[in-house]
């Protein structure tokens, strides 16, 4: 059992911070992992590298001209 | 982590060729001759100061072939390279618009303009960019990103403890968490080979314009001075924040004009990566920096505009060039 509680950090606006190396179980059973030290898993389901965040979270602005 | 693959030998770039009279006589000393360079009336964003900070920089970094590792502290070449910094931090200081308000800084940053009409390099090479212009982009890049991480790294003894303990963090991701094959350094020389472009560090210094040395002389100048810390860290802020969208437009032209897996693998890993640091720098580094010196809000804020506004430059010479079917790069260096 690891001696230290691990940290996740839910932002506000975004993904949830969680300390890896972690593996993430996905609904059908699919297995990713992540071995960054903090790794950015998405929470509003817009990544397209769901569940790791590629800030497809960010407000967008249309430009016309 | 550790295995013992034998690495290259380390070897120093060539000196490049002068661009001007200030540059020349920089080179010079850096030949062993004497130290006598006035820089009073150069342009500060021009070929020739830039070059000649970026030779004063390189004694940091790796140096040059053939000169002494010990003229990185000479006094008088010192006393060169702060004339030339008081004049580029001139220029910067007029030219980018003052503010100490760094959330508003960082919430526009996070914006991510869309549309057919947005403008900009990354933009342009998802839409319709050529394979030519793909690789000219990369060799720009290559200045920065074959010592990515290094000019930031200066900044880390400079920093108060929370702060310095999540830009290493970031620092620690760059240089690959370490396993040297996953350095970012060593991923954009894997990419730089296969679009057949020369990974040889400093390699292509004499083919890049003023603009693109400015951005790096920037980096460098934040981070070898202290007074310029919070600059460093709004710098070292505005790329992790906005590099995400772009890096995924880079994949997107990268597989259209179908590079190969190394080429794709760099501005992939960045694309996860960045919106990572993205999270540390603000909450990690930002925040409990400037919680700790609110002084430095200012020069936060300026080196997150002054990287934009050298970033804005360059990023109008490449599209100008482009789209006179112009090479952006100085001769035809590159056989593109």
């Amino acid at each position: 059992m690891p001696a230290e509680r691990r940290e996740v950090v839910l932002t506000e606006e975004g993904p949830v911070l969680v300390s890896g190396p972690v593996e993430i179980v996905l609904p059908d059973g699919r297995r990713v992992t992540a071995d960054r030290p903090v790794n950015a898993l998405c929470l509003c389901r817009r990544s397209r590298r769901y569940p790791i965040c590629d800030t497809s979270h960010r407000t967008r602005t249309r430009e016309d001209s | 982590m550790l295995s013992a693959t034998v690495p290259p030998p380390v070897t120093s770039p060539s000196l490049p060729r002068p661009r001007g009279p200030v540059s020349a006589a920089v080179l010079d000393a850096l030949r062993g001759g004497p130290v006598r360079v006035d820089v009073s009336g150069a342009d500060p964003y021009g070929d020739d100061v830039q070059l000649a900070l970026h030779c004063c920089y390189e004694l940091h970094y790796r140096g040059f072939d053939g000169v002494d590792d010990d003229l990185e502290w000479d006094p008088a070449l010192l006393a060169v390279r702060g004339d030339l910094e008081r004049l580029f931090l001139a220029a910067l200081r007029a030219d980018v618009e003052a503010g100490a308000d760094v959330a508003a800084e960082v919430d526009a940053l996070l914006v991510e303009p869309v549309g057919p009409d947005v403008g900009g390099v990354s933009h342009h090479l998802r839409r319709d960019g050529e394979l030519w212009q793909l690789r000219e982009y990369v060799v720009h890049r290559s200045i920065y990103h074959l010592k990515e991480a290094d000019p930031q790294a200066w900044v880390i003894p400079r920093l108060p403890g929370p702060a310095k303990a999540a830009l290493v963090t970031v620092e620690h991701d760059e240089y690959g968490g370490g396993d040297p094959d996953r350095m970012h350094a060593r991923l954009f020389a894997d990419m730089m080979r296969e679009l057949g472009l020369d990974d040889s560090y400093g390699h292509y210094v004499d083919s890049v314009p003023a603009e693109t040395l400015a951005e790096v002389n920037l980096m460098s100048m934040c981070g070898l001075r202290r007074s310029l810390r919070g600059a460093l860290v709004g710098q070292f802020a505005a790329v992790e924040l906005t590099s995400s969208p772009g890096s995924q437009r880079l994949v997107r032209a990268m597989r259209r004009l179908g590079c190969g897996p190394a080429a794709i693998a760099f501005y992939d890993e960045h694309v996860e990566a960045d919106a990572v640091h993205e999270q540390i720098i603000r909450r990690g580094v930002l925040g409990p920096l400037l919680a700790a010196e609110p002084g430095l809000a200012a020069d936060v804020v300026f080196g997150i505009r002054a990287y934009l506004h050298l970033g804005d430059r360059l990023g109008e010479r490449l599209l100008d060039c482009w789209s006179r079917g112009a090479s952006s790069l100085r001769g035809d260096t590159v056989g593109a």
